[in-house]
């Protein structure tokens, strides 16, 4: 194990990437599944037709095919990241990076909405009627009633699917992100009989990272609990 | 249907809006689906020569054996495994003994927080790399077998959790043992409540199986990654590819969902809440 704190620059480095990656897709995800959710649950049907395809189709797909679409099949048809070009010392954002980000997006949208419409279906369809019952506008129905029971039921499946997410964000390393899953394999290479120790040490990083976003979640879970 | 929770049935004035919205809609996402169309089209993706492959005997017969079929013997068998250890480990987790509570509930968490990815490529250059193809093989096979064994266990769990206590007392008060409460009382009786649990993490084992890749396994992304290089027909590929593996995860999800019905009924074990509030992203 001695090799990553011989080398802790290139593991900092390495994991700046994961964690940059890891918030902007889950930042991007967050929102654009929350558009999903909404249209899944909205009042036009086409647009719930769509999105549940959608959701159905990127559910179903191994996260690995959604980056050989966008690392190696896009540039084909002219989808293309080389406008992305973002260096900050060493952490450089570039097309690698900007395609392992979409397609972790896309991939983790697809589980957001789903979290969001089961918190959504978790609010007891009396509520809502009751809040019609004494008058509440539509607005009003959504703002004070459905949506904050919703969203409090939503957190403790997000956090999992953004936990999900923080792990997923390793298959980019495969696709040329310079990430903490490409950099172990670079220190399995180079130091052959330290693996299992790179192994241990690169795996403990990981379940820290894990704990911190669990952690974070149970807090805001039992911050917004009603008594 | 979640439409009549969230909205009163619509007015006369609603029904007209929502008319024109739909038909917005329906026009925009005409255009982005036509918009992706064209584009395939101007970049010749639907040439006869770029599907060509998928419609010769002999490389769908590649793609059915060398493809689907590992793809599915390395998902089952990581499964089977995992189930063994997600016995083993989920009934440890409920011990009565803190030396073996303890030692389980940590290979648990551990396990689970780490990506898959990383237990593959150490199973693969600790173990496969010298044995060519079945080592690679069996490296994808181990590392599934242990993240999904760690994340059974908790369905396990939570399983036997679910079993009323009243059952397991009504066993103590017969004489019976605590290995014969658990495996003839309270096993049998989470087993059925898990079924589909464990089915749906078969779909998370199969799409893991793609992970391959990273370690030159057999299975569908090997075969894929032959086509395309062969042929340079990069993007029917990934669509054949893709919608191979959509097809085999709804049979399974409709398996998963059948079985609930037929055997089940209403109780569900949540991938969700199977953590105890302490969500590691078990079900992805």
């Amino acid at each position: 194990m001695s090799v990553l704190f011989d080398n802790w620059d290139l593991l900092l480095v390495a994991f700046a990437h994961t964690v940059l990656l890891f918030l902007i897709a889950g930042l991007l995800s967050l929102l654009f599944g929350t558009l999903l959710a909404a249209m899944r649950v909205g009042p036009i049907g086409v647009l719930r037709k769509a999105a549940g395809v959608f959701v159905t189709l990127v559910r179903n797909t191994p996260l690995l095919i959604l980056l050989v679409f966008f690392r190696i099949a896009g540039p084909k048809i002219g989808i293309q990241f080389n406008w992305v070009d973002i260096v900050w010392g060493d952490i450089r954002m570039t097309a690698f990076f900007a395609a392992g980000a979409v397609a972790l997006t896309l991939y983790t949208s697809a589980f957001v909405c789903e979290a969001i419409r089961s918190g959504i279906n978790a609010v007891p369809v009396g509520q809502a009627e009751a809040a019609r019952a004494i008058g509440l506008p539509f607005t009003d129905v959504m703002r004070a009633v459905v949506l904050p029971q919703a969203v409090r039921a939503s957190v403790p499946p997000l956090a999992s699917v953004q936990i999900a997410l923080l792990k997923n964000s390793t298959v980019t390393g495969v696709f040329g992100v310079t990430e903490a899953f490409s950099r172990m394999r670079l220190f399995t290479n180079d130091f052959p009989t330290q693996r299992v120790g790179i192994f241990i040490g690169f795996a403990l990083i990981f379940v820290l990272l894990v704990e911190i976003v669990s952690f974070g979640a149970n807090r805001l879970e039992r911050r917004w609990r009603i008594a | 249907m979640s439409a009549s929770l969230l909205f009163d049935s619509p007015g006369p004035r609603t029904i007209a809006r929502h008319r024109m919205y739909t038909v917005i809609a329906v026009v925009a996402l005409i255009a982005i689906v036509g918009y992706a169309v064209i584009r395939l089209a101007d970049a010749g993706q639907f040439e006869y020569d770029m599907w060509e492959v998928f419609i010769t005997p002999r490389y769908d017969k590649v793609i059915l054996i060398d493809g689907v079929l590992n793809t599915l013997r390395m998902a089952f068998s990581a499964i089977i495994g995992a189930v063994v250890i997600g016995v083993i480990f989920g009934i440890g987790k409920l011990s009565d003994h803190a030396f073996v509570r303890w030692p389980c509930w940590a290979f648990v968490e551990f396990f689970r927080a780490v990506p898959v990815l990383l237990l593959m490529v150490l199973f693969y250059y600790q173990y496969g790399i010298t044995r060519g193809e079945t080592g690679a093989y069996w490296s994808v096979v181990f590392a599934l077998t242990v993240y999904n064994g760690a994340v059974l266990a908790e369905v396990f769990r939570a399983g036997v959790l679910a079993v009323p206590a009243g059952q397991a007392e009504a066993a103590y008060a017969m004489g019976m043992r605590k290995s014969q409460v658990m495996m003839i009382i309270q096993l049998p009786q989470a087993v059925k409540i898990m079924i589909p649990a464990i089915i749906s993490q078969c779909v998370v084992a199969l799409k893991d199986t793609s992970l391959g890749y990273a370690v030159t396994a057999p299975g569908l992304t090997f075969v894929g990654k032959q086509i395309y290089v062969g042929f340079a027909n990069y993007v029917p590929t990934v669509i054949v590819i893709a919608a191979i593996y959509i097809l085999l995860n709804l049979i399974l999800t409709a398996i998963a969902t059948w079985v609930q019905k037929r055997f089940v009924g209403e109780h569900k074990i949540d991938m969700y809440e199977v953590g105890g509030g302490m969500a590691t992203g078990g079900g992805f």
